[in-house]
């Protein structure tokens, strides 16, 4: 599931689920029958459950489009000075090894 | 929302909440039902009235119990429990309730009843108070609700006064 398709996921979870408590507390109160709100709400939950939470093909449709491997060759990381800031501790770690 | 148990654990703690919310909605709606309820009981008889061996007054009566309370019901009623209670007051009590009667109605088509019975639980007094003792009845009721809040209320009913002498 990509970046939109998370976004997505997460409106459609509250707001379907908010619209099925309103259609079915709506029901439940003219038909004066709690059973039927809590059967319109049960019904509302898993349909919810069957939309926002399966990895469908429609949340992928915005894919990261990552740089082609050649970039980073055409520009490689100025890590020189990183590297050689942690040799000198990787070197005074090795003679311990050596005397064990 | 990255993955199928992370989405699933947020729509069930949402859908949980939204049901406690409808929960709470469903008993502040039990607040625009105003019932009217009836009733009447009368005392068509008194059996025997008698002192125990302990000291203590017992009465047995036949009793006449209507009453109309559909309008208790909503659709958020579970059921709703009624007691019929003798009020009186003594030297030593300013308020004495024995409860002669109860019942529990399940569902609005039984809320309108008439019952002809004698006294269901024992009238006794915790003295020698009774001789023409002059008494309330009163139909209590508490409303059982599916979720939330629960009513009680009552109705005084004419008194009945009891015989001077045991018989």
């Amino acid at each position: 599931m990509d970046w939109q398709g998370q976004k997505l996921a997460e409106q459609l979870m509250q707001i379907l689920l908010l619209a099925f408590a309103v259609v079915a507390f709506a029901t439940g109160y003219i038909s004066g029958s709690f059973q039927m709100m809590v059967l319109i709400y049960a019904v509302g939950v898993v349909l919810t459950t069957l939309v926002t939470v399966p990895n469908w093909p429609f949340f992928n449709r915005h894919p990261l489009k990552w740089l082609d491997p050649s970039e980073a060759e055409k520009h490689p990381k100025p890590q020189e000075a990183v590297s050689a800031k942690k040799k000198p501790a990787k070197n005074s770690s090795t003679p311990t090894q050596e005397a064990s | 929302m990255h993955s199928f148990g992370y989405r699933a654990n947020a729509l069930l703690t949402f859908a949980v909440t939204i049901l406690a919310l409808m929960c709470a909605m469903a008993s502040i709606s039990d607040n625009f039902n105003h019932p009217s309820p009836s009733a009447h009981v009368e005392v068509l008889n008194i059996n025997w009235f008698q002192k125990q061996s302990k000291g203590n007054d017992e009465v047995s009566m036949q009793l006449n119990i209507s009453a109309d309370l559909q309008s208790l019901f909503t659709w958020n009623t579970k059921q709703v429990f009624v007691f019929v209670a003798a009020e009186y007051e003594t030297p030593k009590n300013s308020l004495n309730q024995i409860s002669l009667w109860d019942g529990i109605i399940p569902s609005r088509e039984h809320a309108k009843f008439w019952i002809h019975t004698s006294n269901k639980y024992h009238f006794i007094d915790q003295g020698s108070n009774l001789r023409g003792k002059e008494f309330n009845l009163t139909l209590h009721w508490h409303v059982m609700p599916k979720t939330g809040k629960m009513f009680a209320d009552k109705i005084v009913m004419s008194g009945y006064r009891l015989p001077e002498e045991y018989r």
